[in-house]
């Protein structure tokens, strides 16, 4: 074997072995010995991004040894066809009459929380100000983020992958439940229950994080984080989905950037001091007065209402 | 790639934009502009160098030169700074071992012309990437396939492979490390200009 096949097996051992979740010593191991020739790095550059790509492969019919395709297409094709639940969301547009593919639409308004059910037992559930499209074929399931914020309760298979596209990242299921939150350039990818891929598909597939219960992954054009949250919390993140806000000694000015948006009456807090003040309440999404009460009676503020806005000072 | 006889004869693809990279940024260029040329290095490469076995080594050298120029400098035109780069490589060689071999200087200089070329792999590798995909997971050996199919499709872990393959996570470990190289090389490599190249 010749010295740059040595260095690339060792790279792929290294990988491989980072695969496994491992801890901060074996990634520090690993940087150290990134750090040890731009060789190797170039070696481990190739190999990370041909490998992360290939999480792409979650979205092939697997090869071969799986039962026969046209079996199991005409079924297909009827599901598909028969995706239910419209009738219950605002929106429902098919805009490209050239495009074989039935591509659909569905959005809230400002307030607004509907479910789309999917013939395949597949749920997304809209929050406020939301809008996806679906794109369901015989191959794939798949799903384009273009604003807001959604809970996916995907029933998982295999031979047609689950996916959401959101911002340039790319949300592949793998039976699992879980919401996305987008809000511009920041997407917040939370797992509520199975397992989940989040892949960076801006450059050639980068960065992709497996996600396990209580993981968040937040992800910006060029950086993803990940944490783990208590599954209290994400329950708490996900109240919404019983229309109500849940907030755990959360700054008031991030109370009101909550609020707003699910209001077209926007909370405006006028004062620096007042929006770090931190408060715990539980309120509906929409209940204005309820905000209103805790800030003069809690917090003894001033709230005045002008015009489209609820203005809070001191 | 068409080949026609040098006329210019500057060092076009040597030439740089100048603004320096950070390292974060280089890593990220070099997998976008850089990887995606590897199937046209790798074959300018093989019908240039004599000693097959020198080939990986050579394409090694070649993308440590790359990433170490565009820490400096980032090059304006990345096909034609890499395929130099490996032009300059072979001919340091070639003076190296006193070997002197008229087609290959011919072929070497033809280069300057063939750089100034816009370059299709990019584009070509981002819409195939599926497809080279596949086609690398079909010529994985099956064991070593198998493996791969239950991390990269169905997300398992090394231990879940193992107990479902009934054999060692280390053996798991194996497979999935020769799958990796084998589909880099299906990606970017060897295997990725089959298809295209006429």
């Amino acid at each position: 074997m010749n010295a740059a096949d040595a260095i690339r097996a060792e790279a792929a051992a290294w990988l491989v072995k980072r695969g496994e979740n491992c801890g901060e010593a074996e990634q520090a191991a690993l940087d150290r010995w990134i750090a040890q020739s731009v060789a190797h790095r170039v070696a481990y550059l190739r190999l990370d991004a041909a490998w992360s790509s290939a999480d792409r492969l979650a979205a092939l019919r697997p090869p071969a040894e799986e039962e026969p395709a046209p079996k199991r297409l005409l079924p297909l094709l009827m599901r598909v066809a028969a995706v239910v639940g419209v009738a219950s969301v605002l929106g429902v547009a098919a805009m490209h009459s050239f495009a074989p593919p039935p591509e659909r639409s569905f959005s809230t308004r400002i307030g607004g929380r509907e479910t789309v059910s999917f013939a395949d037992g597949s749920k997304i559930e809209l929050n406020t100000d939301t809008l996806i499209r679906a794109r369901m074929t015989t191959r794939s399931r798949e799903i384009w983020l273009e604003k807001g914020e959604a809970y996916f309760s995907i029933k998982h298979d295999r031979a047609h992958p689950f996916t959401v596209m959101v911002e340039g990242h790319r949300v592949t299921d793998l039976g699992t439940k879980f919401f996305i939150r987008r809000e511009g350039a920041r997407v917040e990818v939370g797992l509520v229950q199975g397992r989940a891929r989040v892949e960076n598909r801006s450059i050639m597939a980068s960065q992709s994080a497996l996600l396990a219960p209580g993981d968040v992954v937040t992800a910006t054009d060029d950086s993803m984080s990940m944490e783990k949250k208590p599954v209290a919390e994400l329950d708490d993140a996900l109240a919404w989905r019983r229309g109500m806000l849940v907030f755990h000694r959360v700054p008031l000015g991030q109370v009101a950037a909550e609020y707003n948006r699910y209001n077209r009456v926007k909370i405006v807090i006028a004062d620096a001091e007042v929006a770090r003040r931190p408060i715990t309440a539980t309120v509906p999404v929409n209940d204005l007065a309820a905000f209103t009460r805790m800030a003069e009676n809690f917090f003894g503020l001033h709230v005045a209402r002008n015009g489209d806005e609820i203005v809070v000072t001191r | 790639m068409i080949e026609t006889p040098d006329t210019g004869r500057d060092d076009a693809g040597l030439r740089t934009a100048g603004a320096s990279m950070s390292q974060s940024d280089a890593d990220l260029w070099f997998v976008r502009e850089v990887l995606p040329l590897e199937a046209a290095l790798m074959q300018y490469l093989r019908r240039n160098c004599r000693n097959k076995a020198d080939i990986a080594d050579l394409a090694q050298d070649v993308y440590v030169q790359v990433y170490e120029a565009a820490l400096v400098a980032r090059p304006e035109r990345p096909r034609a700074f890499v395929l130099a780069t490996a032009r300059n490589l072979l001919i340091n060689r070639v003076r190296r071992d006193q070997i002197v071999r008229i087609e290959a200087v011919a072929d070497l200089e033809a280069i300057n012309v063939a750089l100034d070329e816009p370059s299709p792999e990019r584009t070509a590798i981002a819409r195939d990437t599926l497809r080279r995909l596949q086609a690398g997971l079909e010529s994985l050996p099956p064991r070593c396939r198998q493996a791969v199919v239950m991390k990269k499709v169905e997300g398992l872990s090394a231990r879940e492979i193992a107990s479902r393959m009934g054999i060692t996570e280390n053996t798991v470990n194996r497979h999935l490390t020769e799958g990796m190289l084998m589909l880099a090389d299906c990606l970017y490599g060897e295997a990725a200009g089959k298809g295209g190249e006429p």
